[in-house]
């Protein structure tokens, strides 16, 4: 199969799984038992208050014509207005995503380096102390609950050392940077053990094999044969699963939001939940899935751009 | 093979009791430290009545904010007065049975789904594959949070939640194992002899690709506690005043300077636990080569 076929198939998938991602949503309220408008509301709601927000949601139309409100309303980007706030969903969603995007970016750049670092030591001291090290190290990363690790990061650099703001994320770049550099470290951390153990069986697996042993005998330097021959080849899948992981990141970035207080997304989610906003609660997972629908296509398109070998399947 | 074996016909072969093979399961270091931690905090859960001095939820005004080794508190006391090794130990139940129960139906649910689509494959594997597209899509987290906003907090929604994706994993494993094993000797065989197909994926591929699934069930149940924790470390989980670690570890939050014992406590217990089962998990997997 060729590229151009490979992606138009993957585009296929795309818009199936974002239909599917859709009617998940939309049916959510709707399938359980019991009135939404009442789910909403709480059971103390007057019936007038109930038919209000009936009406207002558009609860009281067809079904499939509630459907394709919701999705028309979705791609012109009419969220519906939020319960809380009294303002469209749409605009309170979208100025919060940015933050949640740089964290999430920031704690992929942190996690980038400190995969690279730890999963080439762990590799070529395989099965030595260094290796261990990192192993059981990142054993206890991967099991950290990372709210919690935020919170003692906040105690130890921030309360006691005082070297970090606790709170907010401040208003330059520099700022930002600085803000961000524990939630981000928070989430790396914990992104890294996934990422470390793949990369470390990668080059393991890659140091074995021939033309390895041919860069070698040709007299290359023990640094330039890792660098350039093993690392390209045992990077790609680590690739891909950090793209899988994107998922695990936003989520991730949700919890980590509300332990340093930064008004992204995942503070507006627990708000919303507590408030029973729903249209916004459904629209953030919308935007969250459709984030990573995109990313995982955008990792899997590199994918067949960075290794020409690969074979569409 | 024996002599006799070679003549029967295969009326006869049915009835042959399987070969019964005596896997002994080696025990390497990692396997047996994490079975040992685990085999602690089991402990704990189910002696919490008898190790622990006090009731977890007793309210003692005149004892609050006692720090570690305080005479009588050997983990101090809360905000509430209330004793720290008593709500961890309490609360060990809870999120062991959380670790459990979020797994056990997404297991069984799961490696079921996994075979049958892997063996039978058809309409119902592209259905079911198409499904999975759709649930991974979803940020894991962020989809429990809104099934819990929908169904309300507690520990049932919660399983509910953490199930509607849990079994995935489960039915990815078996339905690859499933695949790599519908075209070996031994299915063909019970096929030639006319077994049917529940037959086969019950009594023969089931018992075959079940134990890497069962491998990943520790990882699952960390991936489970952490996210139980999570969630009621948000309030979406059992409600106060049940302990919790992901609970104990919020309330600890507000008094983090006071009393840095009431949110770094629990969360030790919530590691204990997670590292003892991550090691159970990787030391199987070292056993079967992985």
């Amino acid at each position: 199969m060729g590229r151009a076929t490979y992606i138009r198939r993957r585009l296929i998938l795309m818009a199936f799984v974002l239909f599917g991602v859709t009617v998940v949503i939309f049916g959510m309220v709707r399938i359980l038992p019991g009135d939404p408008a009442f789910l909403i509301l709480g059971d103390r709601a007057t019936d007038q208050k109930a038919a209000e927000l009936r009406q207002q949601l558009g609860l009281n139309r067809p079904f499939l014509e509630q459907y394709w409100m919701f999705v028309s309303g979705f791609a012109h980007g009419d969220m519906g207005q939020s319960l809380l706030y009294r303002q469209p969903v749409g605009d309170l969603v979208l100025t919060r995503v940015p933050i949640t995007l740089a964290l999430a970016g920031y704690a992929m750049g942190l996690a980038a380096v400190i995969t690279l670092t730890f999963g080439i030591v762990a590799a070529v001291n395989k099965g030595r102390w260094p290796d261990q090290l990192i192993r059981i190290g990142f054993l206890f990363a991967l099991t950290t609950p990372n709210f919690w690790f935020g919170i003692l990061l906040i105690l130890l650099f921030g309360l006691t050392l005082h070297w970090f703001p606790v709170a907010g994320f401040g208003e330059t770049l520099p700022q930002h940077i600085w803000y961000l550099f524990l939630p981000a470290l928070t989430l790396a951390l914990q992104l890294s053990a996934v990422l470390i153990r793949n990369l470390r069986g990668q080059i393991i697996q890659t140091l074995r094999s021939d033309y390895v042993r041919t860069a070698h005998a040709k007299g290359l330097s023990e640094r330039l044969v890792l660098l350039r021959h093993v690392l390209r080849n045992a990077l790609l899948s680590t690739v891909t699963i950090f793209g899988l992981q994107f998922g695990f990141l936003v989520g991730g970035a949700i919890v980590i939001e509300t332990v340093f207080a930064l008004p992204g997304t995942g503070q507006l989610l627990i708000q919303s939940i507590t408030a029973r906003d729903y249209p916004v609660v459904q629209a953030i997972t919308v935007v969250s899935a459709v984030l990573v629908i995109v990313v995982n296509l955008v990792v899997d398109l590199s994918y067949s751009f960075l290794d020409p070998r690969v074979t569409y399947e | 093979m024996s002599e006799k074996a070679i003549g029967v016909g295969p009326a006869q072969l049915t009835r042959v009791t399987p070969v019964v093979r005596a896997r002994t399961i080696r025990v390497n270091p990692t396997l047996l430290t994490g079975l040992g931690l685990l085999g602690l905090v089991v402990l704990i859960a189910i002696a919490a009545p008898l190790l622990t001095p006090y009731d977890p939820i007793a309210q003692q005004f005149t004892d609050s904010f006692l720090p570690p080794f305080s005479p009588g508190h050997v983990l101090g006391t809360d905000n509430f007065g209330r004793d720290i090794w008593s709500r961890i130990a309490y609360s060990t139940r809870l999120d062991l049975q959380i670790g459990l129960l979020s797994v056990l139906f997404p297991f069984i649910f799961g490696g079921f789904i996994g075979i049958a689509t892997g063996y039978l494959g058809g309409k119902l594997d592209t259905l079911v594959m198409r499904v999975v597209d759709v649930l991974m899509a979803f940020p894991f987290l962020i989809l429990v949070i809104a099934i819990m906003s929908i169904l309300g907090p507690g520990l049932t929604n919660l399983y509910i939640a953490v199930g509607v994706v849990g079994w995935i994993p489960y039915a990815r494993i078996t339905r690859g194992e499933t695949l790599a094993t519908r075209h070996l000797e031994y299915v063909l065989a019970a096929r030639t002899i006319g077994c049917s197909s529940g037959r086969i994926m019950l009594r023969h591929i089931l018992p075959n690709v079940i134990a890497p699934a069962l491998i990943y069930v520790f990882t699952g149940m960390v991936l489970a506690i952490l996210t139980g924790a999570t969630l009621s470390f948000l309030g979406l989980g059992p409600q106060p005043p049940t302990p919790e670690w992901g609970a104990m570890i919020a309330e600890g939050r507000q008094f983090l300077l006071l009393a840095w014992w009431m949110t770094t406590l629990p969360g030790l217990a919530l590691l204990v636990v997670g590292v003892a089962l991550s090691l159970i998990g990787d030391g199987l997997a070292e056993n079967r080569g992985g």
